[in-house]
């Protein structure tokens, strides 16, 4: 039987566009909570964090109540973009996009605090406004943080199942993902198949994280720089 | 001319300010934790006084009578922090062109980044980073960057404080030089009075919020 690469084409799909929305929404609203405090700021952080510890199915059943044809989200898209999200690419994008926030949530928010206060404030009184002071100085000081953040998220996107599979469904050709192709090639008994996408998927993992530490230790070793 | 009378509640005790200056050097001395800082930050527009005025140039850039609080990049202070607080993903020069103005207040200064460089005598180090230099170079380099914004008041923050002896002593002289070259107060935080002595054409002593004159004006306002 010959591999089947669509899987792999969708994963890849489902996790750029995951990782883009989740890196357009979370930067300002890590940027945000790093600088401000206000009451119930402790109950929204727990809310962004819930996805790293609920099980993948409340997540999934959680996103069909939402986006479900009766949901308040479903039928806000369908009725003005006609946008489907139940059983479509489109409903395996939110589940990723769900799950991997908190990873890249907790990344950016870390990058921006570490980022030393006073470097802002010399910018403020060299005269720039706040938006100048975030592009010249918080983001790019908070860069490193933010492709960590980014890199996560993305792995994170590529190895959705629970939630994808309750709202997408297994749709092969359609939403069948790489997590959602192995589980069902194994159980069909194509081992090839399954045996294939376990070690791409281990293999690009491994990577992800090896890739990443690797970088943190060079930054951590840059950062002690060559003083005088 | 710049005269600032404000409180600022702080933990464990209340800051009380009263000072004008119109030219040369106001020196605060004082111990750790004594308020030195919370004055500049006040004057800078980074903390908020609880109650006061303050003028630089004979306008109000705070009154909390008038409810008036103008931002940090509407006032014309050049700072210098205690650690620089230098870009340190810029280069030295960009990190002096940063708050160049798009159009000088003063025509006749024609300030560019290779006057100042050259003033500072670090024009060699432009294309250094931060993490590349010594600590009087970046004392210089965030002095230049100071200075490039063309401001009414410059506020230094125990700008020696980090340095050897040396550097310390030969940085003591161009910061008098550079008050005389550059004409505009500056105000001083230092622990060490003898810094403070050699330094301040007025100084002020805080202790615990109190201000106390060690030495008056002498000069010619």
């Amino acid at each position: 039987m010959e591999f089947d690469f669509i899987p792999i084409i969708l994963s890849l799909k489902v996790a750029f566009a995951s990782v883009v929305i989740v890196t357009c929404s979370c930067i300002p609203i890590a940027s945000f909570m790093a600088k401000h405090e206000f009451v119930g700021k402790d109950v929204v952080e727990s809310l962004i964090a819930l996805p790293l510890v609920l099980p993948p199915s409340v997540i999934g059943f959680m996103l069909l109540v939402f986006f479900g044809k009766n949901g308040p989200m479903g039928k806000l898209l369908e009725q003005w973009f006609q946008i489907k999200v139940v059983f479509t690419l489109a409903g395996a994008v939110i589940a990723a996009a769900v799950v991997s926030f908190p990873l890249m949530y907790q990344a950016v928010k870390a990058a921006i605090e570490s980022i030393d206060q006073n470097l802002e404030q010399a910018a403020r009184t060299l005269g720039a406004r706040e938006y100048r002071v975030f592009f010249t100085i918080t983001l790019p000081l908070a860069w490193n943080g933010i492709m960590a953040g980014f890199v996560l998220a993305f792995a994170r996107s590529l190895g959705e199942f629970g939630a994808t599979l309750m709202i997408a469904g297994n749709i092969p050709g359609k939403t069948q993902t790489m997590p959602l192709a192995i589980y069902f090639d194994n159980d069909a008994g194509d081992l090839r198949q399954a045996s294939i996408l376990v070690i791409l998927m281990t293999v690009f993992s491994f990577l992800v994280i090896y890739g990443v530490n690797r970088w943190r230790r060079g930054l951590r070793r840059d950062s002690r720089g060559d003083g005088i | 001319m710049f005269k600032a009378h404000f409180k600022k509640k702080l933990p464990t005790f209340e800051l009380e300010v009263d000072i004008s200056l119109s030219q040369g050097i106001l020196a605060l001395v004082g111990s750790s934790g004594a308020g030195k800082t919370t004055i500049l930050q006040c004057l800078a527009g980074l903390q908020t006084p609880s109650w006061g005025e303050i003028n630089i140039h004979d306008k109000i850039v705070f009154s909390s009578e008038y409810g008036k609080d103008v931002p940090i990049r509407n006032r014309h202070i050049g700072y210098l922090f205690q650690d620089y607080a230098l870009f340190p993903h810029m280069t030295v020069e960009k990190n002096v062109v940063y708050g160049k103005p798009k159009k000088g207040s003063n025509p006749n200064k024609a300030l560019t980044a290779t006057n100042v460089l050259q003033m500072l005598k670090i024009e060699h180090l432009r294309n250094r980073y931060p993490k590349q230099i010594s600590g009087g170079e970046k004392q210089r380099v965030a002095l230049a960057r100071a200075l490039m914004t063309e401001p009414e008041l410059l506020l230094l923050d125990e700008p020696l404080s980090a340095l050897d002896q040396d550097t310390r002593s030969s940085l003591q002289q161009e910061l008098l030089k550079l008050q005389a070259q550059w004409q505009i107060p500056f105000i001083l935080v230092t622990h060490d009075v003898q810094e403070a002595e050699m330094l301040g054409d007025q100084i002020i002593k805080l202790d615990h919020g109190k201000q106390e004159v060690l030495k008056k004006l002498t000069i010619a306002q």
